[in-house]
C-alpha cells in the first residue's frame, strides 16, 4: 500500500515541476495572455469533466446537468465576494457547499431513474437553475452579474485542480467507490451484494454537484461578469463531450478530454467560421476510431511504460 | 434452530400466482435442495428471501428476524447472500475487484478517511485485499485475479460467483443453479466444493438445481415446487420415489 503513496508523491511533485515551467513561462510573457486565460479554462474544464466523470462514468448515472450546479456555484461565490466582500476560498467553499445541497436535494428524487430517463430530468433540472437565476433581479436577471471582482489565478486553479484529482482519485480508488462502479456495472448485482445503491448514486451526485459548483466559482472571478447563458444545457453537453471522448471511467482520460478540447477550440479561434466544422469532424472521427474514449477507462498509470514506477505491482 | 422460516408466502404478478402458499424453513447447518420444472417458481422464492420482490402475503424470518420491508442489500447485510442463476458478475472488473466489493458492507472507514487516507483506510484496505485473495485461493481463481471477470471461461464465472457471495460474510448462502451449463467432471468438483465451503465457513446452504446427481447427492432434505406450490418435500431417497414428483418431471401415462 506504500506503493500507492509514494506514486502520489512522485505524481506531485512532478505537478509542481509542471506547474512551475508554466508560472516561470507566464511571467516571462513567453505564455501570452491569450493562452495564459486559455490554460486557466482548461483548469476549470478538468475540475468539470473529472467531477462529471464521477457520476457519469464510475457510478453510470447519465446526468445532463452538471452546468446548473456550476451556475450556483459561480452565483452564490460571485454574490459573497462581490456584496458581501467575502474573502475568495471561503467564497468558493461556500458556492459548492450549495451547488451540494442542491445536487443532494435533486439527486435524491431523481436518481430513482435511469438512463435516458435521468438524462433528460437532468436536463431539464440544469435548464429550471438557469431560467431561475435569469429571473431573479437582485443578480442581474438576463443582462448577468457584474462587477465581481477578479481573484482566479492561474495558482488558484492549479491548485484547486489538483485537489479536485486527489479527491476523486482517492474517492474511486476506496470501498465506496467500488461501491459507485459496482452500480456502474450491474446494479442488481450491487445491491445483492450489500451496496445501498441509493445510497452511493445520491452520493456520487452531491460530491459531482460540489466540484462542479467549486468549478463554477473559480470560472465566475475570471470574467468581472457572469450571464445566465454561460450555463444552458450546451454547456453540459460540451462537459459530457470532454469526458467521452477521454473515456468514461478513466480520470486521465477526463484530464486529456478538457485539455484537447479546451485547446483546439482555443486555438481554432482565429477561423471562426471553420471552427465548429473542425470540432465536430474530430469528434466523429474520434468516436468512429475510438469510441471508448482516448483512455478508455484506463489511467495513465496502468500503461506498460509506467508499470516500472509501480513497484513490480502487476 | 430454524434459520429461515417462511409461512404461507404467496407472490401474485398480477393474476398469475408465481408462489403460493409456500412454507419452508431451514435449520442452521442444513443443506437443502429447491428443485422443479422450469417456470415452477424457484427463483421467485429465491428474489422473495432476498428482498428483491416483497411477498403478497405471509411471512418470511431470517435469524428470528421478520425480512418483510427490507432491501436487498440489508438482507444481504442480516446474512443472506446469493448467486444468479443467469450470471450477473461486474464483468468489465477484474476477478479481484469482483470479490472486494462484496466486502463492501463491513468496511467501517468513511468517505473522509478514504479521500485522505487516513485512519483505517490502508489497514482495512489491506485486509480486505488479503481476504479477497484466500477467497480467490480456495476457488482456484488467484491466478487469474487482474483479468477481467467477462474473459474467464464460463465454470471459472460460476465459481467467481460464489467466492463473491462468500466475500459478503453470510449466514445463508443461496445457489440458483451453480451447476448450469457444467459438465459432469465440473459439477462433480463443485459438489466437493460446495460440501467443503460449508463445513469451512460453517454456511446453511439452500440451493436451486436441476442436475438431479448433484441434488440427490448432497443435499439433505428436498423441496419439489410445480406452478408455484410446494407438492413434495423430504429426504432425496424418498424424494426420488415419490409419484407427484415423478408426474411434474415425467407427465402422466394415458390410460
Amino acid at each position: 500500500m506504500n506503493v500507492l503513496r509514494k506514486q502520489d508523491l512522485k505524481i506531485l511533485a512532478a505537478s509542481f515541476v509542471g506547474f512551475c515551467v508554466l508560472y516561470a513561462l507566464m511571467s516571462e510573457g513567453i505564455i501570452g495572455a491569450f493562452w495564459q486565460f486559455n490554460l486557466i479554462l482548461v483548469g476549470i474544464n478538468i475540475i468539470l469533466s473529472v467531477s462529471l466523470n464521477l457520476i457519469n462514468g464510475y457510478t453510470g448515472q447519465f446526468s445532463l446537468g452538471h452546468a446548473g450546479f456550476m451556475a450556483i456555484g459561480a452565483y452564490v461565490s460571485a454574490i459573497l465576494t462581490t456584496n458581501f466582500h467575502m474573502t475568495f476560498l471561503l467564497a468558493l467553499i461556500i458556492g459548492a457547499l450549495g451547488a451540494a445541497v442542491l445536487g443532494f436535494l435533486i439527486g435524491l428524487p431523481t436518481l430513482r431513474l435511469s438512463g435516458d430517463y435521468l438524462a433528460i430530468a437532468t436536463l431539464g433540472l440544469g435548464e429550471i437553475i438557469r431560467i431561475t437565476i435569469m429571473n431573479i433581479e437582485y443578480v442581474g436577471g438576463a443582462a448577468g452579474f457584474m462587477g465581481i471582482p477578479h481573484y482566479t489565478t492561474f495558482p488558484w486553479v492549479f491548485g484547486i485542480m489538483l485537489f479536485t484529482l486527489f479527491v476523486i482519485k482517492n474517492f474511486v480508488n476506496s470501498a465506496h467507490g467500488r461501491a459507485c462502479i459496482a452500480i456502474r456495472e450491474n446494479e442488481i448485482a450491487a445491491e445483492a451484494m450489500g451496496v445501498n445503491t441509493t445510497k452511493y448514486k445520491v452520493m456520487a451526485f452531491t460530491i459531482g454537484a460540489a466540484f462542479a459548483g467549486l468549478a463554477g466559482g473559480l470560472f465566475a472571478h475570471c470574467f468581472y461578469i457572469i450571464n445566465p447563458t454561460s450555463f444552458t444545457f450546451m454547456a453540459s453537453f460540451n462537459y459530457l463531450i470532454m469526458v467521452v471522448m477521454g473515456g468514461l471511467g478513466s480520470i486521465t482520460g477526463s484530464i486529456a478530454g478538457a485539455f484537447v478540447l479546451t485547446v483546439i477550440s482555443a486555438a481554432l479561434a482565429s477561423w471562426p467560421e471553420f471552427r465548429m466544422i473542425i470540432y465536430s469532424l474530430l469528434l466523429i472521427l474520434l468516436m468512429f476510431y475510438r469510441p471508448q474514449g482516448l483512455f478508455g477507462n484506463i489511467e495513465i498509470m496502468d500503461l506498460k511504460c509506467f508499470s516500472r514506477f509501480k513497484g513490480g505491482r502487476n | 434452530m430454524e434459520l429461515l422460516k417462511a409461512t404461507n408466502v404467496s407472490k401474485l404478478f398480477g393474476g398469475l400466482k408465481a408462489v403460493s402458499n409456500f412454507d419452508v424453513y431451514i435449520n442452521t447447518g442444513e443443506l437443502i435442495g429447491l428443485i422443479g420444472p422450469n417456470g415452477a417458481g424457484k427463483t421467485t422464492a429465491f428474489n422473495l428471501f432476498t428482498g428483491v420482490y416483497q411477498p403478497t402475503t405471509g411471512a418470511i424470518d431470517f435469524d428470528g428476524k421478520s425480512l418483510l420491508g427490507m432491501k436487498p442489500y440489508q438482507i444481504t447485510q442480516r446474512g443472506i447472500a446469493r448467486t444468479f442463476q443467469n450470471i450477473r458478475l461486474f464483468s468489465e472488473l477484474t476477478v479481484l475487484d469482483n470479490v472486494k466489493i462484496a466486502y463492501q458492507a463491513h468496511v467501517k472507514y468513511g468517505i473522509l478517511e478514504s479521500v485522505l487516507r487516513i485512519g483505517r483506510y490502508f489497514k482495512e484496505e489491506d485486509t480486505i485485499e488479503k481476504n479477497a485473495i484466500e477467497l480467490l485461493k480456495i476457488f482456484k481463481l488467484d491466478d487469474k485475479k487482474y483479468e477481467f471477470a467477462k474473459n474467464l471461461p464460463y465454470g471459472a464465472q460460476r465459481r467467481l460467483e460464489i467466492a463473491r457471495a462468500l466475500a459478503a460474510k453470510p449466514k445463508l448462502l443461496l445457489l440458483d443453479e451453480p451447476a448450469a451449463g457444467m459438465n459432469p467432471q465440473e459439477t462433480q468438483e463443485l459438489m466437493e466444493m460446495i460440501r467443503w465451503i460449508r463445513k469451512e465457513f460453517g454456511l446453511t446452504i439452500l440451493l436451486i438445481e436441476h442436475d438431479m446427481s448433484l441434488v440427490m447427492g448432497i443435499c439433505e432434505r428436498i423441496y419439489v415446487l410445480e406452478y408455484g406450490s410446494i407438492i413434495a418435500k423430504g429426504k432425496p431417497a424418498e424424494i426420488k420415489n415419490n409419484p407427484e414428483v415423478i408426474r411434474a418431471y415425467l407427465g402422466m401415462e394415458v390410460e
